[in-house]
């Protein structure tokens, strides 16, 4: 019944300057589930992410990333810390580049694409310019973006660690919704221990120099949550039990932060 | 319609507001220009007067449209080989980067080398005197769009270069999707630079070459009057060229902005 959609074994990364990103990194993420990879600055959660992609090509180890099950255009989506926007392309085109780059007109993308700007709130904005919108709608459009291609997998770097507190809420509420409508696998790259624990459903924490799978921590908590959750007595328990571990990581490095 | 109208004809009145300065000093100073030369009786085979200037223009301008006609045949072919043949070689360049490394050098070499130094061997290389004028206004114009070129085609965004790895983009869908409208502002910069390099190269080239004959440029027609002390014609093969000067300037200005206007920090009006 469980699926595994990703699986790393013993993945490591080193560049080619030297620097040992990841060591020896074990993980199965099964569909459905919403994953967080939590760590300092420096952990190699981001250059995880990335070899997930494909977009970084592992040192030593295996990552398996599962094959689409119906002929799609694109079973990833990939959500950069920036919004990641063409500035000369306008929102609706955009949304469109996957469709595009996979051979689809603007005609018979269209539909497409005005329901994935429709599910992030943004359909009175087709025609604006990324310049024209504020952090949170940009970054919506990029939610939109990784969206159109209708992907089974979702793969968030850190995208609203640049965004006020406030935006920030509102995006986690909203990933939440479209993770669940779509029965979404998600990792999400965080350094707040606070949107970890209100997200996913596993908290992944990760150590750094080399980075390297810390605790795999489950968040047993009825999913997805809402506003509720933030000030449940449970969420402190669980932020409070994961900020611990993430403590104890820092000090087993001996760093200063 | 009628909201577009108006800010069309305020943006008209804006501009005319921000033209009126500059055109007033103008007017001034060639009042002055014509009151001393006037007044203290400056011979003008020093110091024309606008008055002579103007009818020199109107009198010789069978001549002297011919001329113009003739340098900005030079100066627009050489502007539209090098934007073709500059941009072209930066897609080459950028592609395969050990061509890059190759053969820039080169094109460094023939950019710091004074085109007054070269235009005589070319003059001398190559028989056709229009093609020797055109290559040396080329090769002014050349380097600029090159070089901008090359250095907004590596300026694309390292995210969005993922963002298409990740969707398993061609290099041709990079290239045309990504890198070329990422490099428009520095090629549209390298142009505006080009514009009025193509025109000083097909001048400096035509003084260099020094033929007459009807098919000869503005520059010849300034050798020529000075030789002949016809300052008046002198002046006004000047003017001629100013003017083409301002109006590639305007033309390539305007070129940036049409397609820059709705996205580029440098296009854009901050609202105050």
């Amino acid at each position: 019944m469980t699926e595994t959609l990703i699986r790393m074994e013993g993945v490591s990364k080193q560049f080619t300057k030297g620097v040992l990103a990841v060591q020896d990194m074990s993980l199965s993420i099964n569909r459905g589930d919403f994953v967080s990879l939590l760590g300092p600055s420096g952990c190699g959660k981001s250059t995880a992410l990335k070899m997930i992609a494909g977009l970084l090509p592992v040192t030593a180890g295996k990552i398996a990333v599962a094959q689409p099950t119906t002929k799609s255009e694109q079973d990833l989506g990939f959500v950069f810390q920036e919004p990641t926007l063409m500035p000369w392309a306008s929102v609706f085109d955009n949304v469109w580049l996957p469709l595009r780059l996979a051979g689809n007109d603007r005609k018979a993308a269209g539909d497409r694409i005005r329901a994935a700007l429709t599910e992030v709130g943004l359909s009175r904005f087709e025609t604006s310019y990324p310049r024209e919108l504020s952090g949170g709608m940009k970054m919506r459009v990029s939610i939109a973006r990784a969206l159109v291609t209708r992907p089974r997998i979702l793969l968030m770097d850190e995208p609203f660690a640049a965004l006020d507190e406030m935006t920030r809420m509102k995006l986690n509420n909203d990933v939440l919704r479209l993770a669940a409508e779509h029965a979404l696998t998600v990792v999400f790259v965080t350094h707040s221990v606070f949107e970890s624990v209100y997200l996913s459903n596993r908290v992944v924490v990760m150590a750094a120099r080399p980075g390297r799978v810390a605790a795999d921590v489950t968040i047993d908590e009825p999913w997805p949550r809402d506003e509720s959750f933030r000030t449940s007595e449970k969420y402190v328990q669980e932020c409070n039990k994961v900020s611990a571990i993430l403590k104890s990581t820092l000090n087993m490095d001996d760093i200063d932060h | 319609m009628a909201t577009s109208q108006s800010t069309t004809s305020a943006g008209i009145r804006t501009w005319l507001a921000g033209a009126a300065a500059p055109v007033g000093l103008g007017v001034i100073l060639l009042v002055i220009w014509q009151a001393s030369v006037t007044y203290y009786a400056v011979p003008h085979y020093v110091l024309p007067s606008p008055v002579r200037i103007a009818k020199a223009l109107a009198e010789d301008w069978a001549t002297l449209g011919l001329s113009l006609l003739s340098t900005l045949r030079v100066t627009f072919v050489a502007l539209f080989l090098a934007v073709t043949l500059g941009v072209m070689l930066a897609i080459l360049l950028t592609q395969w980067r050990w061509l890059e490394r190759s053969l820039l050098p080169y094109a460094v070499v023939l950019q710091v080398t004074p085109i007054v130094s070269l235009a005589p061997l070319i003059i001398i290389w190559v028989g056709d005197i229009q093609v020797a004028l055109l290559i040396c206004a080329w090769l002014v114009a050349f380097f600029p769009i090159l070089s901008n070129t090359i250095l907004g085609l590596n300026s694309a965004d390292h995210n969005l270069v993922d963002l298409f790895e990740v969707y398993g983009a061609t290099r041709w869908q990079k290239l045309v999707l990504l890198r070329l409208p990422a490099s428009m502002p520095y090629f549209l910069g390298g142009l505006k630079i080009s514009g009025g390099l193509a025109l000083i190269g097909a001048v400096v080239a035509e003084f260099v070459a020094g033929t007459g004959g009807s098919g000869s440029g503005l520059a010849f027609r300034i050798l020529e009057s000075g030789y002949q002390l016809r300052i008046p014609r002198m002046f006004a093969a000047l003017i001629l060229i100013s003017i083409t000067g301002i109006a590639i300037y305007l033309v390539t200005n305007w070129i940036s902005w049409l397609i820059l206007h709705r996205w580029h920090e440098s296009a854009l009006k901050r609202e105050v």
